[in-house]
């Protein structure tokens, strides 16, 4: 294992992507493409037609067994009992702690066969974590190599898959899973993303998977399909406010804290991390995680502090002394992210100028008391302040 | 190659370039230096009259993807700004080095241009990091 840490690991897609002007970099320890023809470019082309992402990375765990559902039940905060067969939902595994161990979908096949897509950065700790946790009553296997995946994003995406198949992909409901053929091959497809667009995610076998995206890109080319990489897809899901591991939750955080409290549920049943959810939510949450938006010319990026409003007024004669200067009295507080360093009352977890919006957005851990929409807070852009207001939901929602 | 880099122009290891032209010389980024970035989305440039010496931060560049300090190739006092580039920083990408050009300063020390990269040393340079 620790061997494969070192070198990095490639998706039978990757001579695709360097063939197709995609610029390779290594990300959680696979060889990836972060950009084709820019990452505005892909990130436009997703929102108006049609784009293809890589994400043979992501890791697959399978439970199996007539207590499949159990044992999934014990590592996930939401209920499991209520997926039914094709059917899947988004949901956290947790520590003891409330911490969060990974953000997942996990999805029913059939009531003795699950399966939960992880992060590729987790996908180690996570099955390691799955197989101990549950794995005395389901077989847990992780099968992350048996697949590759692509997800095909975008208005245009289901009509893009709609000529390579005879299944009724529309009528297919939002994260829904089947199972049939697309352009000859054996697949999964599910109507779920990262994006905040319409689309699936196809899972092929990794032999299939170089005709797969060759067959995609025939398909959508009507449409002005594209690849698009890593680069578009972490703007993409940031304006959508979804949650990136590692940035925006952690094994520090709780899904409380992250505003992800409707996958918690408390009566699911006895979860890992149950107890300590309850407690907290019973005691309320000393911060939360915010989506802000800065209208003026700054752009806040991961680990950036968010001060207090009033911190501008003692903010002289340089943004960087008013940084020391609002520190002092204050620095009883934890240096620990992601509650900021000495002084701020936050953190910034993650942050973009929005290619769909033209301005600047993020988000953020604010003490609770702060986290209204409409409170104004700073973000301390490299020794800039820049005002921030929080906002509530999605930066950007698909037109209906 | 001659596109990507042009010979005229003079280059740094942090990927400045500058155009001589007397006692002045034009500033900006390479083509390297954009296509790293990726898109970018804001440009932060120095005031007309600033001074500054070779090495220091004379603005910052930031990206969809990420921020990166711009560090004078040379030492004098900044004489225009491209002013343009504030609501336009896709200039940068689009063409580094004539819409992208960033400041013009007046040279203070001539004796410093012999330490800054030829487009061929530049170039040497460029293919070592992989591209």
């Amino acid at each position: 294992m620790a061997y494969s840490r070192v070198v990095p690991r490639s998706t039978p897609l990757l001579d695709i992507h360097k063939s197709s002007g995609g610029r390779i970099v290594e990300f959680a320890g696979w060889l990836m493409p972060v950009q084709y023809s820019g990452i505005i470019d892909e990130h436009k082309t997703v929102r108006t037609a049609v784009g293809l992402f890589d994400v043979s990375h992501m890791g697959e765990v399978f439970f199996a067994g007539p207590r499949a559902v159990e044992a999934v039940q014990r590592v996930v905060t939401t209920e499991v009992g209520r997926l039914r067969d094709g059917e899947a939902v988004y949901t956290v595994i947790c520590r003891p702690t409330g911490g969060i161990v990974d953000d997942c979908i996990v999805y029913r096949r059939r009531q003795d066969q699950l399966f939960i897509v992880v992060n590729a950065s987790n996908e180690v700790k996570d099955y390691t974590w799955l197989a101990e946790n549950a794995g005395g009553i389901a077989r847990v296997t992780n099968r992350s190599a048996d697949f590759a995946l692509i997800a095909v994003q975008g208005p245009k995406a289901v009509a893009t898959l709609c000529k390579l198949t005879k299944l009724d992909l529309p009528a297919v409901k939002y994260f829904g899973l089947v199972d049939g053929e697309i352009a000859g091959m054996k697949v999964t497809a599910a109507r779920t993303g990262y994006t905040g667009e319409d689309g699936f995610e196809v899972f092929t076998s990794p032999v299939d998977a170089p005709k797969m995206w060759g067959a995609l890109m025939e398909a959508g080319k009507e449409f002005g399909v594209k690849p698009a990489g890593l680069g578009a897809r972490d703007t993409l899901r940031l304006e959508a406010r979804m949650c990136l591991y590692g940035n925006d939750i952690t094994d520090e955080t709780t899904p409380l804290e992250a505003g992800l409290n409707w996958v918690v549920k408390l009566d699911a049943g006895d979860f890992i991390g149950r107890e300590a959810l309850q407690k907290q939510k019973a005691g309320g949450v000393r911060r939360k995680l915010v989506g802000f938006v800065i209208r003026e010319r700054a752009i806040a990026r991961h680990g950036y502090p968010i001060l207090a409003p009033e911190a501008a007024r003692r903010a002289a004669p340089s943004a960087a002394e008013g940084v020391r200067g609002a520190a002092e009295g204050r620095s009883e507080r934890s240096e620990r992210a992601p509650d900021g360093p000495p002084g701020s009352i936050g953190v910034v977890t993650s942050g973009t100028s929005s290619p769909t919006l033209g301005y600047s957005i993020g988000m953020g851990y604010v003490p609770t008391e702060l986290s209204q929409p409409g409170q104004k807070i700073l973000c301390d852009c490299r020794g800039k302040l820049a005002s921030a207001e929080i906002v509530k939901g999605p930066f950007y929602k698909r037109p209906a | 190659m001659s596109d990507a880099y042009p010979a005229e122009l003079l280059y740094t290891k942090d990927h400045e370039w500058a155009r001589v032209e007397g006692p002045a010389a034009t500033i900006g980024i390479t083509r390297f230096a954009v296509d790293q970035l990726g898109d970018i989305t804001m440009v932060e440039l120095p005031k007309e009259g600033a001074t500054f010496k070779r090495g220091d931060v004379i603005g910052t560049v930031e990206s969809v993807k990420a921020v990166s300090d711009i560090y004078a190739p040379l030492s004098g006092k900044v004489v225009k700004v491209n002013d343009v580039l504030e609501n336009s920083p896709e200039y940068l990408n689009q063409d580094p080095y004539d819409e992208g050009w960033m400041i013009q300063i007046e040279l203070s020390d001539q004796a410093e241009l012999k330490d800054l990269m030829d487009a061929t040393a530049y170039v040497a340079l460029v293919e070592e990091h992989g591209e």
